[in-house]
């Protein structure tokens, strides 16, 4: 029987197809909450840590956060899953939210690094005329120092995006049907390991690339956009 | 409107501002000459408070602002501040740079934000470049902007710092035509330049700082045409 024939046959005959589309459902799931969870984190350390460096009141709260970073960055994210599922939330059955709650928390970690170096990035004459004109330190963030910060670190923010992406495949560890772990139950039930796996590689490829792609689009228009305002 | 009261700053161990003693009235035009790392900067900039004086007072209209219960930020939308360079928002259309800070702090409503912005537009010769962004304009432009960004919050106050040192010289010319305006209708402005020919031909007084302390007060005339200490004398031979 060729390649194509057992594909038609497990993913339609059987209907194995509907298990790896919940599997990808998850899996889309996880990954777009974990970058929202994560980049609100990570803003919201990265603005504390800059603020926090000259002001005294907010050294308790610098420290937490470095605190948190470090922590999160030093375990495994598979490790800080297991963790958060059978330890802290181990009377929560939820492994979707739990999943994305780690990868949120893990990935917030690296997100606050990416913003501060977008904050930094923005010349400190921005904050002063902002505070000149009577705006205040969070008024000035949001409105000019955020929305500059941004634009300098969107492709960080992709390759970050990416990264989730494949690391969400570890979500099975806690019994959650995700892509990764769709392709492995169809493997087990029909003793066939090629063409699950193959489709499971093949889906992840094309939205990494999809993604790519995007950020290529983005980068184009935002340069156009400095072209049309440099000219 | 202003009284200095024996302002210091120190960096670290260098002392920057050594007691600084000045009252700017309404409708004064102050100008601040010095040599480089004198404190003209930083004593501009203590007044508004984006630098943090060390010791001293500066009262504002009534209120210390040294004193931490009173409101900055509120003071500083009276406050209009231009700086060397410039400091447009770059990621907003020029309107939007006038009208961001009247909005957020709702001092107008949208449709008198922005009538306000082209009016102000328009006495710059600037109008026609509303809806540009601030690199598509010249430098010169870019600080004509910069001080109608500052004027539209209708400021007691204007501080200059340096407003034309980051010019091309051919541009110099156009934005103190506009600050000379500015004057003529009886803006209260504390000017720190190098342009000597405007501070002797706009400003009711001259500073001339030296060594953190203001080394000689008094009329362009007396500060120029009859310079008394020593160091001002040498410093004027130098730039005139």
């Amino acid at each position: 029987m060729s390649f194509f024939e057992k594909f038609y046959q497990i993913f339609v005959e059987k209907g194995y197809y509907t298990l790896m589309l919940d599997g990808f459902k998850s899996t889309l799931i996880i990954t777009v909450g974990a970058l929202a969870i994560g980049l609100v984190i990570g803003t919201i350390i990265a603005v504390i840590k800059y603020f926090g460096d000259d002001s005294k009141p907010m050294r308790p709260l610098v420290w937490l956060c470095d605190l948190y970073t470090t922590v999160v960055r030093g375990i495994p994210v598979v490790v800080l899953l297991l963790i958060f599922f059978f330890v802290i939330f181990a009377s929560s059955k939820n492994g979707i939210a739990i999943a994305t709650l780690t990868f949120g928390i893990n990935s917030g970690a690296y997100m606050a690094e990416l913003v501060r170096s977008g904050l930094n990035a923005v010349n400190a004459g921005q904050m002063e005329a902002g505070r000149s004109l009577g705006l205040s330190k969070l008024q000035t963030m949001r409105k000019i120092i955020l929305p500059q910060a941004i634009r300098y670190i969107l492709p960080a923010i992709f390759n970050e995006l990416i990264a989730l992406l494949k690391e969400t495949s570890v979500a099975g560890y806690v019994a959650v049907v995700d892509l990764t772990r769709a392709g492995t139950l169809v493997r087990n039930n029909t003793y066939n390991a090629v063409v699950p796996l193959t489709l499971v590689a093949v889906v992840y490829l094309v939205l990494v690339v999809l993604l790519t792609r995007l950020l290529r689009l983005l980068e184009r228009r935002m340069s156009t956009d400095d072209r049309r305002r440099k000219s | 409107m202003i009284d200095v009261v024996n302002l210091e700053k120190h960096f670290g161990g260098e002392n920057v501002l050594n007691g600084i003693n000045t009252t700017i009235h309404k409708g004064d035009v102050v100008c601040v000459i010095g040599p480089s790392g004198s404190g003209k900067s930083t004593f501009l900039r203590c007044l508004n408070m984006l630098e943090k004086p060390t010791g001293g007072k500066i009262i504002f209209e009534g209120d210390d602002l040294m004193d931490k219960r009173v409101d900055l930020n509120a003071h500083r939308q009276k406050m209009g501040m231009v700086f060397q360079q410039f400091n447009l928002f770059p990621h907003m259309t020029i309107m939007e740079n006038l009208t961001v800070a009247p909005l957020l702090l709702k001092k107008f409503d949208k449709g008198r934000a922005q009538e306000k912005a082209l009016e102000l537009l328009d006495r710059v010769g600037l109008a026609d470049r509303a809806n540009d962004y601030p690199s598509q304009l010249s430098g010169g432009q870019q600080q004509r902007v910069a001080i109608c960004r500052a004027l539209c919050m209708e400021p007691d106050v204007m501080l200059f710092d340096e407003p034309t040192s980051a010019l091309d010289p051919e541009m110099v010319g156009e934005v103190l035509d506009v600050m000379k305006e500015l004057a003529k209708a009886g803006m209260t402005m504390v000017v720190v330049t190098h342009e000597m020919g405007f501070a002797r031909e706009v400003s009711n007084r001259v500073l001339f700082l030296d060594g953190g302390v203001i080394a000689e007060e008094g009329t362009p005339d007396a500060i120029f045409n009859h310079p008394q200490c020593e160091r001002l004398q040498s410093f004027l031979a130098k730039v005139l």
